[in-house]
């Protein structure tokens, strides 16, 4: 029979457009201010640290919604943002430094839609606030690090194997080295092709030169490793930042991209992410009683830090090594007792120093000391940060042999802590200088501001085709209404369920616009109902028909309509982004609402029945 | 309820040799402006730094410029953004100074210069080189867009119609490019994605019209290819003046109530829909017809087939 949907397929309409209801949903909630403390370093909040920020809140009576312990974090919402900003101060000030705690929003969704997966759209930067920094690494520096350090390993290299040289120097992408003879040239070559095969070698008899150059995939391999670092890095920065949500992802080949949301000290921002950590090694002094220093007789010549938990360490001044010679570590199993490792490798000049360091103090415990700077939020009387320099030790492990360019630490608890060294070494280990090219804040007010009059212009827009296609289409107006609409809610369950999709003020831009474009499929169908009407056709007939050749048309444009904005998806940054995806989803959702959807009310209401006249 | 009550073909088609001309003309005069005005490029594309900033009271724009100069930024540009309580300040590029802290610096010197609370609404900067990269990628994604497009199109109909809708969508954009110019409107990264998506829509409508030219070829015994146009254009009109419409009121609901950040964009697009509109309707078809479009061209046995085709999907 002609315009009758089997069961199944009124039934999908009916299940698609219900999930996508139920996955909207959280963000009628919408989301609570709230104040995120979590412990750093070791420390976890728990039970004790709750009770403590509760007793705060209630002695100063500050006022919040409520305060729970959930995955080691202490999480405490509020009604408003003022309650929040204070509260924030209030709890920082208690707890000190062992706690970073952040301002966040958290999901007002209600505990049955949160458990099926519910949560609210995520808000880009232009709608929350925040800032959004893009950081360019100096790869030239970079790789000028790495052919100073292969200049000093051949020098080192040939010196060893007793041949001679007239000179060593740095060339194009790699280095080049000028010999006495021809027999020194072929073992100079041999010599460096055991460590250096990857490169590529050319020889030259005539000037007695051998240039050994990166091949691409080395330069590729070097450089992709300067910004993968330079990640970690800044990635353990931001973490300093108490953030509650950032991102820290990298954007082609030498960016950056770092977004804080909620962070409207953006002078602070600036200041942490170009703050450095470093980290050094010192021989701990056992020749001293470590609780006499405690106590305040500490021995000149040596000077005492603490380890994480508190227990103190009393370490000789000496420098045996700093931070910067370190150019790589990984955490591992050692294969033989399967206890966690830390594998570290020194630079070249890193490497010699290290090994005259440690081969008197064979056998003796040797302290990791973490330094790190950090911005305290007061300023100095000229406006600038004040700064407070950490001190840590992060691990004591005993020298087992002479140390040189790569040596282990082992004496972690576990391979998550090792892990974790690994990463904090490697943070410390800044390989090429970053900048910051690119900045856009936006304060709270303006993005709230934003939210609003996006709504608006969302909602003026919606109301206006929505009487526009009443009036003019009167009972299919209708059910076009209802598509749209059900194209409203469907683009926002979407966008919610999407993980990385988050709405921007041109996303909502791309909204508004899709409300008017999806119609277009609603109104070529009727207007081809109508034609067909006109030519003489029955109602049944002419539904079909309409529904049947509109369809080709309806395809072909929003295919075409799709390239144009997967294109800008692909190209386009931030907030063009944003309008690249509800855009693309808008024009998928559209087609589904518009054409199966409206079919299935239409069918429902009129489908095989003897119908004379059709209110279109 | 009907918009248009037309009861005969209207002679489109007639008229393109005037419509041709007006084209012409418009897209040299666009690209004359585009030439000599340029554009006015935004922040993001030429880099700098722009603030703005709230004030509580209708802002002095004079005191601020006074305490700008006195700080040491005579090359400030201070405007009112969007009502008169908020300024906006623009920064060129500038050597010596550590550009990212510029933001926060000049903060503090109108909130000492001026004695009023000042809260930040935004600070942008964009290094130098950042922009040159944006508009080679810009550019770049305009092109890919018109080529994928013109495959598609030539795929999925005929080249004729291929070449016809990317002219009109080329026409579309140097137009809305032009108006920028002549208006000295400013060309940000928004207005780009707008430009982009007047593509979308522009070419929505003139697939429309081609697919109805490729169905009235097939079906119209009789007629030449002018007449068929005519015919095609006549019967999508209605429906080419109601999306139009729709799209439009959504527009203007954007403009007038989306605030000053996306004015760009809903200028370039609500100009671009009327452009779209009209190209859709008269160079597109224009081409193809200047092509010499035919009969034969469109009733190849593939048409069939892909009619077939899509009767299997589940409507």
């Amino acid at each position: 029979m002609l315009n009758k949907y089997p069961l199944w397929k009124s039934l999908m309409v009916v299940i698609i457009i219900a999930l996508g209801s139920l996955y909207a949903l959280p963000n009628y909630y919408g989301e609570d201010p709230a104040v995120q403390i979590s412990g750093t370093k070791g420390v976890k909040a728990d039970l004790a640290t709750l009770d403590l920020v509760k007793a705060e809140l209630d002695s100063s009576q500050t006022t919040y919604q409520s305060a729970a312990l959930k995955n080691g974090q202490v999480m405490v919402t509020f009604s408003d943002y003022e309650a929040q900003q204070a509260a924030k101060k209030l709890i920082s000030k208690k707890l000190g430094n062992e706690y970073s705690v952040a301002l966040n929003l958290t999901p007002a969704t209600p505990d049955w839609l949160a458990s099926l997966g519910g949560v609210p759209m995520k808000l880009g930067l232009d709608l929350s606030g925040g800032v959004h920094f893009l950081m360019e690494v100096d790869m030239k520096t970079a790789m000028n690090r790495v052919q100073e350090d292969m200049v000093g390993d051949f020098r080192t290299q040939l010196r060893n194997a007793k041949i001679r040289y007239r000179g060593v120097k740095e060339f194009g992408n790699g280095v080049e080295v000028i010999f006495k003879d021809t027999a020194d040239l072929s073992s100079g070559e041999d010599v460096l092709k055991r460590t250096y095969g990857d490169y590529l070698f050319v020889d030259n008899e005539d000037n007695l030169s051998l240039r050994v150059t990166m091949t691409d995939a080395k330069l590729k391999e070097t450089r992709e490793y300067a910004l993968q670092q330079n990640i970690t890095i800044i990635r353990n920065r931001v973490n300093e930042l108490g953030v509650a949500e950032p991102l820290v992802q990298r954007q082609g080949a030498k960016h950056i991209v770092v977004e804080l949301p909620g962070i409207q000290d953006t002078a602070l921002a600036k200041e942490i992410l170009g703050a450095t950590a470093t980290l050094q090694f010192h021989m701990v002094d056992q020749e001293h009683d470590v609780y006499d220093a405690v106590n305040g007789r500490v021995p000149p010549g040596s000077f005492l830090v603490y380890e994480q938990d508190g227990r103190p360490q009393l370490l000789k001044k000496r420098i045996m090594l700093r931070g910067e010679h370190i150019i790589g570590a990984t955490s591992s199993l050692d294969q033989q007792t399967s206890q966690p490792q830390v594998n570290i490798d020194l630079d070249n000049k890193g490497g010699s120093l290290f090994s005259n360091a440690t081969k008197d103090n064979i056998g003796k415990p040797m302290a990791t000391v973490f330094i790190e700077s950090k911005a305290t939020g007061e300023k100095n009387a000229d406006g600038s940060l004040k700064f407070t320099q950490h001190q840590e030790v992060i691990s004591v492990a005993t020298i087992q042999a002479r140390l040189g360019k790569s040596f282990r630490i082992t004496g972690q608890d576990s391979p998550a802590a090792a892990h974790n060294l690994a990463l904090l070494l490697r943070a410390g280990a800044l390989i090429a200088p970053i900048a910051i090219v690119e900045e856009r804040t936006v304060g709270p007010s303006l993005g709230a501001e934003n939210v609003e009059l996006g709504m608006q212009a969302i909602l003026w827009g919606f109301a206006l085709v929505l009487l526009f296609m009443m009036v003019y289409y009167r009972k299919f107006g209708v059910i076009a209404n209802l598509a749209l609409a059900a194209n409203l809610v469907l683009i926002v369950g979407i966008m919610s369920l999407i993980p990385g999709a988050t709405l921007t003020l041109p996303g909502m831009a791309g909204i508004v616009l899709t409300v008017g474009m999806a119609v277009d499929a609603n109104v070529l169908i009727f207007e081809r109902i109508r034609e067909e009407i006109r030519a003489g056709k029955t109602v049944q007939q002419s539904i079909h028909q309409g529904y049947d050749s509109a369809f080709s048309t309806i395809f072909d444009a929003n295919i075409t309509t799709l390239i144009a904005a997967l294109i800008l998806f692909a190209v386009g940054t931030g907030p063009i982004k944003g309008f690249a995806v509800t855009l693309s989803i808008g024009i998928i959702t559209s087609m589904f609402t518009s054409i199966i959807g409206t079919r299935a009310c239409v069918n429902a209401l009129w489908g095989g029945k003897k119908i004379d006249k059709l209110s279109i | 309820m009907q918009l248009l009550k037309i009861k005969d073909t209207l002679a489109f088609m007639s008229y393109r040799k005037v419509a041709s001309i007006i084209s012409i003309l418009l897209v040299i005069g666009s690209l004359a402006s585009l030439a000599t005005n340029k554009l006015n490029w935004g922040l993001d594309f030429t880099g700098g730094t722009l603030l703005e900033v709230g004030f509580e009271q209708p802002a002095d724009l004079g005191k601020i410029r006074a305490v700008m100069e006195s700080g040491g930024y005579d090359d400030a540009i201070v405007q009112l953004f969007g009502n008169a309580n908020d300024v906006l300040i623009r920064l060129g590029q500038r050597d010596g100074v550590k550009a990212e802290m510029l933001g926060n610096q000049i903060l503090s010197i109108l909130e000492q210069g001026t004695g009023d609370n000042i809260t930040m609404r935004r600070i942008e900067f964009v290094g130098a080189g950042v922009g040159d990269e944006l508009t080679e990628q810009g550019g770049l994604a305009m092109l890919t867009a018109l080529i994928c497009i013109l495959v598609y199109v030539a795929f999925r109909f005929e080249w004729r119609f291929a070449l016809g809708s990317v002219t009109a969508l080329a026409h579309d954009v140097i137009l809305t490019l032009g108006l920028f110019s002549v208006l000295g409107l400013e060309f940000d990264l928004t207005v780009l994605a707008a430009v982009l998506a007047v593509i979308g829509y522009s070419l929505n409508d003139t697939i429309v019209v081609s697919d109805r030219i490729r169905e009235n070829f097939r079906k119209v015994r009789k007629g030449s290819p002018e007449e068929i146009i005519n015919i095609s254009l006549t019967q999508t009109l209605s429906r080419t003046m109601i999306t139009s419409l729709t799209t439009f009121l959504v527009l203007l609901a954007l403009f007038f109530k989306g605030g000053a950040l996306i004015h760009g964009f809903s200028t370039a697009l609500l100009f671009g829909i009327i452009i779209g509109t009209y190209s859709s309707i008269y160079v597109a078809s224009t081409v193809a017809l200047g092509l010499g479009i035919s009969k034969e061209d469109l009733i190849p046995e593939e048409v069939e087939k892909e009619g077939v085709d899509q009767e299997g999907f589940p409507l």
